[in-house]
C-alpha cells in the first residue's frame, strides 16, 4: 500500500485478526497447561462456531441492514450437509485407523466444511431471491418462516447408507443399513473431527472474507443500499444483486459454522438450530453493536460461556440472563446514559490532548 | 445581471417547438420527453409533458409548489413508471428501464430532500457514484487480488479530483451526515456527477444555501457543464439562480407545461406571471 | 372433512385472538412484541392457579386471568418498552425477546417444567353433533368468543373515543399529541387490551390442549405473529382472517399429509402470500416519498 497511514477500516480489520490470535493463544495455553475446566474446554468449538455465526449475521443485519430471524436455518443446512458428506466419505472405513490418520481427518473436515458452506450458500440463494424483495418486518418474518421450514424438513428427512450407496427418504420405514440422519432424532454416530484450532482457522478465513468484502467496492454498495436505497438506485446500483450478495455470503459463513459445530458432537438434532438459536445469534450481534465485527466476536465469545460461568446461579441463570439482556438494552438506548459515557470519553480524550 | 448576455449563446429552434442553445443545434437532443404523463389513482399528476434538452443545455424547470416538478424528475429517472408517453435518452427509448439502468444509460440526479449515504464517508459516497466505473468484482474484493489495489487507487484519485470541483477534497474522510447542509447538497451533486451522466438533474440545488453559496453554486454548475460537456436540468425556486444560469426554462403548473422559452421570454409571459411570478413581480 | 374444517377454524380462532393483540400493538407501537406469546402462557397459569389452588369457579378464574394479563401487559410496556420509544426497532425487538425469556424462566422457577393438566372448563356442556361430525364445546365457545371479540373490537376502534385515539396514535404520534391525545396512556391501553385478549386465548388454548408448560405460549405466539403478518400487520380484520386461515391450513394439512410436519405448510403459505401481496392480505401499502 502506498498510503502512509492505514485507513480506519483496515485498522479495525487488523485489530480483529489480532483479537482472534490472542484469543487462540490464551485458550491454547490454558488447554495445554490443563488450566481449564473440562466443561469450558468442551465449549470452545461451539464458542468459535457462534463467533462465526455472529460475524456472518452481522453482515446481513449490520452491513446490509436487513433483519434476519432464521439464520440458524443456514447453520442447520451446513451442519447436516457436512454430517452427511462425512458419513458418505468415511463409510466402510475402520474407525480406529481413521482416528489415527490426522491427514485424512483434516481432508474429510475440509471437504465437509466446504460442502456445508456451499449447500448453505445455495439455500441462501434460493431463499434470498424471494425474501429480499420484501422490506423490514415482513422480510424478518419470512426469514423466520424459512428457518422453521428448514427445521421441519429435516424432521422428516431420513438418510441412510446401504450396499448400494447413500439414500435420502421421507419414509422412516424404508431405512436400511447404516442410519446417517434419523428424522427428528437427527444425526447419529458423527465422527468428531472438528477441533478448536480448525475452528480458529475457519474464523480467520471468514473474518478475512467478510471484512475484505465490506471494505471493497461491493461492500460499499451494500452499505449504500442500507443507508439510502433510493439514492443507491439512482447512482446505478442494482439493489437485488448486492442484497443477495450479502445474504448468500452470510449464509455460506453460517453453513461453515454449522459444519464446524456439528462435527464436534457425536449426535446432533435439527431442533438445535431452531428459532431460539437464530435469536441467540441476533442477541450477540445487537449486544456487540450493529455493524461492529469486534463487538460481535466478543459478545459471542462471552455469552456462549456465560451460562457456564453462571453455574452457581443454577436455575436462576437464564432468568439473570434475561434481566441482563433487558437492562443492557435499556441502558444502551438511554440518552442520559449515552451522554454520560460519551462525556467520560470526551474528558479522557481532552486529558490526552492536554498531555500531548 | 451582466453575466446573462455574455455567457449564454443564442437560443435557436431545432424542430417543432423545441429550442436549444445555438452551440447544440447540430447535435442530437440528449433527452426528449414526449406526451409524458402519470396518474396516481384517479389523479393526473403530470400530463402532456413535452421537452427536448440540448446536449450541453442548462434548462430550468420551475413552477409553484405542487406543480409536479419533482414528479417529472421521478418519471425521467424511473422512480415512477410513466402512465403514458415516451422518454428518449440520446434517442433511445428508456421504457422498461429501472432507476439503476437509467442511471447507467446516462441520467444522474440529486434529491430535494438530501439523500446521502449517511454512514459512509464523503469519499465513499463519491465512490458509490463511480461504482460502475470501478473494474473489479466480488471475489477480487474478498481476496484482495492485485487488481483490487490498482482499481481502488484509481477510484480514490478520481473521487478526490471530483470533490475538488467543490473544494471538498479536504473533507474526504468525514462522515457524510456530519457535513453542513450546503456541503451535503454539493456532495450529492459530486456523487451524481461521478456516475458519468450525459444529463444531470438537480432538484432544488440551492435550497438552504446562503446568497454567497448560491453564487458559488451557479459558477460551479456552469463549470460542470463546460468541463464535462453535459446537459443540466434543474428545479429551483431561487429565481436569481434560474434566471442567472438557465438558457431555457419550462414552467409547470398543475402538471402541465404552461410556457417554454428563454429567461426573458418567461419573465414577460403573461400566463406565467399570472400563475407563478405574479405575486413577486414588483421586485 | 367438516370436523377438520371446524377444528381448524377453532384453532384458527385462538390464533386470531392472539394475532389481534400482535396487530394492535404493532399498529400503535410499531414493534414486534415477541413476549406476547408468553403472556398467553401466564394467562393459562393464572387461570389454572385460580381453579386448582384457590378452587374458584371457571368464570371467576377467567376474569382473574384477564386481570393478571392486563396488568402484566401494562407493567411490561411501562418498564421495558416505554423507555425505548425513540430507540431502533431492533433494540425494542431484542428487549421484547428479553421479556419473553424472563417470563418463560420465571414461570419455570414458579411452576417447574412438569406439565400442569388444565381442567376442561366446558366439561358440563355437551358436544354438538352435525351428521357424523362431533364438535366439542371448547370448539364452539372458541369460535363464538372469536366472533364476539372481533365485533367488539371493530366497534371499539370505530366508535369510542379511546378507539379513535388509538387509530390516531398509530397514524401519527406527533400529530396525535398535538390534538391533545395522551399518547402514553393510549399505548398502555393498547397493551392492556392486547394482553387481556391473550389471557382469553390462553384459557381457550389450554382447554383445547391441556398440557400447560412454561413454553406453551412460544409456538402459538409465533404462529399468531405469522397470522398477523399474513393478514396484513396492523389490520384487525386481517389478523382475524389470517388467524383462521392459518388454523385451517394447519389442521387440514396435518390430516391430509401426516408424514410431513404441518408447520411446513403454514410457513410456506405465508411466504407465498407475501410474495404475491408483500403487505399481507389486507395490509396497506406504504411507499416512501421521493
Amino acid at each position: 500500500m502506498d498510503k502512509k497511514k492505514m485507513n480506519p477500516a483496515s485498522k479495525k480489520a487488523f485489530m480483529n485478526y489480532g483479537l482472534v490470535a490472542v484469543f487462540f493463544v490464551v485458550f491454547q495455553v490454558l488447554l495445554s497447561t490443563k488450566n481449564i475446566s473440562s466443561s469450558l474446554a468442551g465449549q470452545l468449538v461451539p464458542m468459535v462456531a457462534y463467533m462465526i455465526m455472529a460475524v456472518s449475521l452481522n453482515l446481513v443485519v449490520g452491513i446490509s441492514g436487513e433483519l434476519s430471524l432464521g439464520h440458524a436455518g443456514f447453520m442447520s443446512v451446513g451442519a447436516f450437509s457436512a454430517v452427511i458428506l462425512e458419513a458418505a466419505l468415511t463409510s466402510g472405513m475402520d474407525p480406529s485407523s481413521f482416528n489415527k490418520n490426522t491427514g485424512l481427518k483434516i481432508a474429510v473436515l475440509v471437504a465437509a466444511v466446504v460442502c456445508g458452506a456451499i449447500m448453505a450458500a445455495i439455500a441462501g440463494f434460493l431463499i434470498g431471491i424471494p425474501v429480499l424483495r420484501l422490506k423490514g418486518d415482513y422480510l424478518a418474518i419470512v426469514t423466520l418462516a424459512f428457518g422453521e421450514i428448514i427445521k421441519n424438513l429435516l424432521y422428516c428427512l431420513y438418510v441412510y447408507i446401504d450396499d448400494s450407496g447413500l439414500h435420502f427418504s421421507l419414509d422412516p420405514s424404508s431405512v436400511t443399513g447404516t442410519t446417517v440422519l434419523n428424522g427428528p432424532m437427527g444425526a447419529l454416530g458423527v465422527k468428531k473431527i472438528s477441533s478448536f484450532a480448525a475452528g480458529i482457522v475457519l474464523l480467520f478465513i471468514i473474518l478475512i472474507v467478510i471484512q475484505n468484502l465490506v471494505n471493497s467496492r461491493s461492500g460499499r454498495a451494500i452499505m449504500a443500499i442500507r443507508d439510502n436505497r433510493i439514492a443507491a438506485e439512482a447512482s446505478g446500483l442494482h439493489i437485488t444483486k448486492y442484497k443477495l450478495m450479502a445474504f448468500v455470503t452470510s449464509a455460506a459463513c453460517a453453513g461453515t459454522a454449522g459444519a464446524l459445530y456439528a462435527l464436534n458432537y457425536s449426535t446432533i438434532v435439527p431442533k438445535k438450530f431452531d428459532f431460539n438459536t437464530s435469536i441467540l445469534v441476533l442477541v450477540f450481534v445487537v449486544l456487540g453493536g450493529i455493524g461492529n465485527m469486534t463487538g460481535s466476536l466478543i459478545a459471542a465469545a462471552i455469552l456462549t460461556v456465560l451460562p457456564e460461568l453462571l453455574r452457581q446461579f443454577q436455575d436462576y441463570r437464564m432468568l439473570v440472563y434475561a434481566i441482563v439482556l433487558i437492562l443492557v438494552m435499556l441502558l444502551t438506548n438511554n440518552k442520559k446514559f449515552k451522554d454520560l459515557i460519551s462525556n467520560l470519553f470526551k474528558k479522557k480524550k481532552a486529558g490526552e490532548e492536554v498531555q500531548k | 445581471m451582466s453575466r446573462d448576455t455574455e455567457k449564454r449563446s443564442g437560443i435557436v429552434e431545432v424542430s417543432g417547438k423545441t429550442i436549444v442553445p445555438e452551440r447544440d443545434k447540430d447535435r442530437p437532443l440528449v433527452l426528449e420527453a414526449m406526451h409524458l404523463g402519470i396518474d396516481f389513482g384517479g389523479l393526473t399528476a403530470v400530463d402532456e409533458f413535452n421537452i427536448g434538452v440540448g446536449a450541453t443545455e442548462i434548462m430550468g424547470l420551475i413552477g409553484p409548489n405542487g406543480a409536479g416538478k419533482t414528479t417529472v424528475f421521478n418519471l425521467l429517472t424511473k422512480v415512477y413508471q410513466p402512465t403514458r408517453g415516451t422518454i428518449l435518452l440520446n434517442g433511445k427509448d428508456t421504457q422498461g428501464m429501472t432507476p439503476a439502468s437509467v442511471n447507467e444509460a446516462g441520467i444522474a440526479r440529486t434529491f430535494q430532500n438530501i439523500r446521502l449515504f449517511d454512514k459512509l464517508t464523503v469519499e465513499e459516497n463519491v465512490k458509490i457514484g463511480l461504482h460502475n466505473h470501478i473494474g473489479y468484482g466480488m471475489f477480487t474484493g474478498m481476496f484482495r487480488l492485485p487488481k483490487y489495489f490498482k482499481e481502488e487507487k484509481k477510484a480514490h484519485e478520481k473521487a478526490l479530483e471530483l470533490l475538488d470541483i467543490f473544494d471538498m477534497a479536504g473533507e474526504a474522510d468525514v462522515r457524510a451526515d456530519s457535513l453542513p447542509y450546503g456541503a451535503q447538497r454539493r456532495l450529492e451533486i459530486v456523487r451524481a456527477l461521478a456516475t458519468g451522466p450525459k444529463i444531470l438533474l438537480l432538484d432544488e440545488p440551492a435550497a438552504g444555501m446562503n446568497p454567497s453559496e448560491t453564487e458559488e453554486l451557479m459558477k460551479n454548475i456552469e463549470k460542470i457543464r463546460d468541463r464535462f460537456g453535459i446537459a443540466v436540468m434543474l428545479i429551483e425556486h431561487d429565481m436569481k439562480l434560474v434566471m442567472g444560469i438557465c438558457e431555457t426554462i419550462a414552467v409547470l403548473n398543475f402538471g402541465k407545461i404552461i410556457a417554454k422559452g428563454t429567461p426573458s421570454e418567461i419573465q414577460n409571459d403573461p400566463g406565467v406571471i399570472e400563475a407563478y411570478l405574479g405575486t413577486k413581480k414588483e421586485g | 372433512m367438516l370436523t377438520y374444517l371446524i377444528n381448524g377454524i377453532s384453532l384458527g380462532s385462538v390464533y386470531a385472538i392472539i394475532a389481534l393483540g400482535y396487530t394492535m400493538v404493532y399498529g400503535i407501537a410499531k414493534m414486534l412484541n415477541f413476549a406476547h406469546g408468553d403472556v398467553i402462557m401466564v394467562g393459562g397459569y393464572a387461570a389454572y392457579c385460580a381453579m386448582a389452588y384457590l378452587g374458584w369457579p371457571p368464570a371467576a378464574a377467567v376474569v382473574f386471568s384477564i386481570a393478571v394479563c392486563t396488568m402484566l401487559g401494562i407493567v411490561i410496556e411501562r418498564l421495558a418498552y416505554k423507555p425505548l420509544r425513540e430507540a431502533t426497532s431492533l433494540a425494542v425487538l431484542i428487549t421484547a425477546i428479553g421479556v419473553s425469556y424472563f417470563l418463560q424462566n420465571a414461570a419455570l422457577l414458579i411452576w417447574s417444567s412438569n406439565p400442569k393438566i388444565f381442567p376442561n372448563i366446558f366439561a358440563s356442556m355437551p358436544p354438538l353433533k352435525i351428521g357424523d361430525a362431533q364438535i366439542s364445546a371448547v370448539t364452539i365457545v372458541t369460535i363464538c368468543a372469536n366472533i364476539i371479540i372481533m365485533i367488539a373490537l371493530t366497534l371499539f376502534t370505530g366508535k369510542t373515543k379511546m378507539g379513535k385515539a388509538m387509530r390516531a396514535v398509530s397514524e401519527d404520534k406527533g400529530a396525535a399529541t398535538l390534538m391533545g391525545i395522551n399518547v402514553n396512556f393510549t399505548i398502555s391501553m393498547t397493551f392492556a387490551i392486547g394482553s387481556g385478549l391473550a389471557a382469553i386465548a390462553g384459557v381457550l388454548l389450554c382447554t383445547a390442549y391441556p398440557n400447560l408448560v412454561p413454553t406453551t405460549g412460544a409456538m402459538p405466539g409465533i404462529k399468531a405473529f405469522v397470522a398477523a403478518v399474513f393478514g396484513g400487520i396492523g389490520s384487525i380484520p386481517g389478523a382475524m382472517i389470517g388467524g383462521i386461515l392459518l388454523g385451517v391450513i394447519e389442521i387440514v394439512a396435518r390430516a391430509l399429509v401426516p408424514a410431513v410436519p404441518s408447520d411446513i405448510f403454514v410457513f410456506a403459505v405465508l411466504i407465498i402470500v407475501l410474495l404475491i401481496k408483500p403487505d399481507g392480505l389486507l395490509g396497506r401499502k406504504i411507499s416512501e416519498k421521493v
